[in-house]
């Protein structure tokens, strides 16, 4: 008998000895973390500790809170516009983007290299480029005869600059689409072209719908980035003007670390975490009508 | 035969075209910013915008240095990057290893768990996290920056884990059946076979850290302990519109690190970017 616990025990202890790291981690900054801001979100929290128990009475202020629901609408369309203006962007970059195109690899380069700086950088950068009398940007639509707007200085405008800004940085969603471009057999275009299929057939009928899995990957991710959009609202108008561009995770910034409403901000986190799953949820049930798998 | 062969030279140098156009357009903020950093006050506030930096001059960059502690953000970024990829290394090789090369019964449990913390944003963390390093002292150090990395990652975990799976298992029976340990298989087996995954994830990590804006946010006050990312975010508050040259000279010093590094490694880079996420 000895000898077959012996056997048995050994491997289940040295595989949780390998991953133990990890299992301490995981406690220590993720499920603790996880729980207590939902415990936070019952209390009348401060950056001291959990202080008194209020109950429902968080999420209650939250439903009642103008700002909530102007940082929610305001999170809505940037993640609309920025997934909707990038995946377009990303897709005709990858369908540009042959491995066979000379110079592939310096265009992809020259692509991904925003994706790099940090958001800081990006944020600085597009301040200058979209400043309203010297920048660059509003010199050229001057040039070019059209109406220059007054950009993140415009509540109308402030908002579109800023998904604007999104679309420089698509370097992630363009190389995920090109890998799976690589992916899709020449075999179904050849066959495609004997019969006689225009490019464009060749596209509509066999890129997109076996790039429909990826595009759906990539919705998801812009779903979960886009609600935890922070870096440049912040920098570059810090949520403003008249709260144009107060996104979510910026309010709840605020309300943690300017305000130290910790509960407030904990209750805040667990809806956003909830909207996320939701979100991601409603996504996979769309799949069915428009997602492609193959085999 | 002429005419497809003359049809595709068409198409091809349509494509190139369109391919150049758009290179321009994404490398222009780039050059815009190195253009500004190198021009006077008075050539950036000109009413029609000029490209080429006339007198050009580093002016900027003396002011920038001078006004900010830009050297300190420097140095305070290559530590906090540094010990952050020791940590990623250390700890994620060791967890994938157990998650891919050790068969144990709820390998498979633990590592789904594993998975789902890719879905946690990290605003739903961030309060309990930021008090209980309070409650710590670590606030105002690097250690909520660095400890954490020491402690494995679930990108990470992940990454190293299919490049293991895919590591022929007879390699490590082989040495098992000869007594090594498994500590001695990870070293001189999984790992020396395993670098290009290694060097992917020391890339991930140190743009990771050297990128981070809401972590050194949080957890640093004193000027003298932020990160580039942070002083320069620090700087346009503070300086804002007065001072274009200036920020756009300390922009170029945290840039342009990360560019070069990514120009001479863009191939793991992308190549891990795939891996990951399309076997997601």
């Amino acid at each position: 008998m000895k000898p077959k616990i012996g056997r048995s025990i050994r491997p289940e202890l040295k595989g949780l000895l390998f991953v133990s790291p990890w299992l301490v981690g995981l406690l220590w900054f993720y499920l603790y973390p996880f729980v207590a801001s939902l415990y936070y979100s019952f209390h009348n929290a401060t950056a001291f500790g959990p202080g008194a128990f209020i109950g429902l009475r968080n999420y209650e202020l939250l439903i009642r809170d103008p700002l909530f629901w102007k940082s929610l609408a305001n999170t809505i369309y940037f993640t609309a516009g920025s997934l909707s203006i990038g995946t377009v962007l990303a897709l005709s970059l990858a369908l540009l983007l042959p491995k066979n195109v000379r110079g592939a690899t310096a265009y992809r380069t020259i692509f991904y290299l925003p994706t790099v700086v940090p958001f800081t950088a990006v944020s600085v950068i597009w301040i200058w480029i979209l400043h309203p009398q010297y920048g660059p940007l509003n010199h050229l639509l001057e040039q070019l005869g059209l109406e220059a707007p007054g950009w993140l200085s415009d509540p109308t405008w402030a908002m579109p600059g800023l998904i604007l800004v999104s679309a420089w940085s698509i370097g992630n969603m363009m190389v995920i689409y090109l890998a799976a471009m690589l992916e899709i057999p020449t075999e179904l275009y050849e066959a495609a072209k004997l019969d006689g299929a225009s490019p464009w057939q060749r596209l509509i009928r066999i890129t997109i719908p076996l790039l429909t899995p990826v595009i759906l990957f990539n919705l998801i991710v812009g779903l979960i980035g886009g609600f935890q959009y922070f870096v440049q609202p912040y920098v570059m108008t810090n949520g403003g003007p008249a709260d144009s561009t107060l996104v979510y995770s910026l309010y709840l910034y605020r309300n943690a670390f300017q305000f130290f409403r910790m509960g407030y901000a904990s209750a805040m986190g667990w809806v956003l975490f909830l909207l996320i799953l939701a979100g991601t949820v409603l996504v996979l049930r769309s799949t069915r009508r428009w997602v492609h798998y193959r085999g | 035969m002429s005419g497809p062969s003359k049809a595709s030279r068409i198409e091809s140098s349509v494509r190139h075209g369109v391919l150049i156009v758009l290179a321009l357009v994404f490398t222009t903020p780039f050059l815009w910013l190195l253009s500004t950093s190198l021009k006077t006050n008075e050539q950036i506030v000109q009413s029609s915008p000029d490209w080429i930096p006339r007198p050009a001059t580093l002016q900027n960059f003396l002011n920038a240095f001078h006004t900010v502690p830009l050297l300190e953000y420097g140095k305070n970024t290559l530590i906090v990057t540094l010990f952050s990829v020791l940590g990623a290394l250390c700890s994620n090789t060791l967890v994938a290893y157990g998650f891919s090369r050790i068969q144990w019964r709820s390998r498979e449990f633990f590592f789904i768990i594993t998975l789902a913390t890719l879905m946690l944003p990290f605003q739903v963390t961030m309060v309990p996290l930021f008090i209980m390093f309070s409650k710590l002292h670590w606030t105002n150090t690097f250690l909520p920056l660095i400890v954490p990395c020491f402690f494995g990652n679930a990108f990470y975990i992940f990454l190293l884990r299919q490049f293991f799976l895919g590591i022929p298992r007879e390699l490590s029976e082989a040495a098992r059946i000869e007594g090594a340990s498994e500590l001695k298989i990870l070293w001189h087996i999984i790992l020396p076979l395993a670098r290009p995954a290694l060097f992917t994830v020391a890339l991930f990590q140190f743009l990771f850290s050297w990128n981070d804006f809401i972590g050194p946010l949080i957890y640093l006050n004193d000027q003298s302990k932020f990160t580039l990312a942070l002083g320069l975010a620090n700087m346009q508050s503070a300086i804002g519109l007065s001072d274009f040259g200036m920020i756009m000279a300390a922009a170029v010093v945290t840039v342009l690190p990360v560019i070069l590094l990514f120009v001479f490694t863009q191939r793991y880079f992308i190549e891990g970017i795939v891996q990951a996420k399309v076997s997601s």
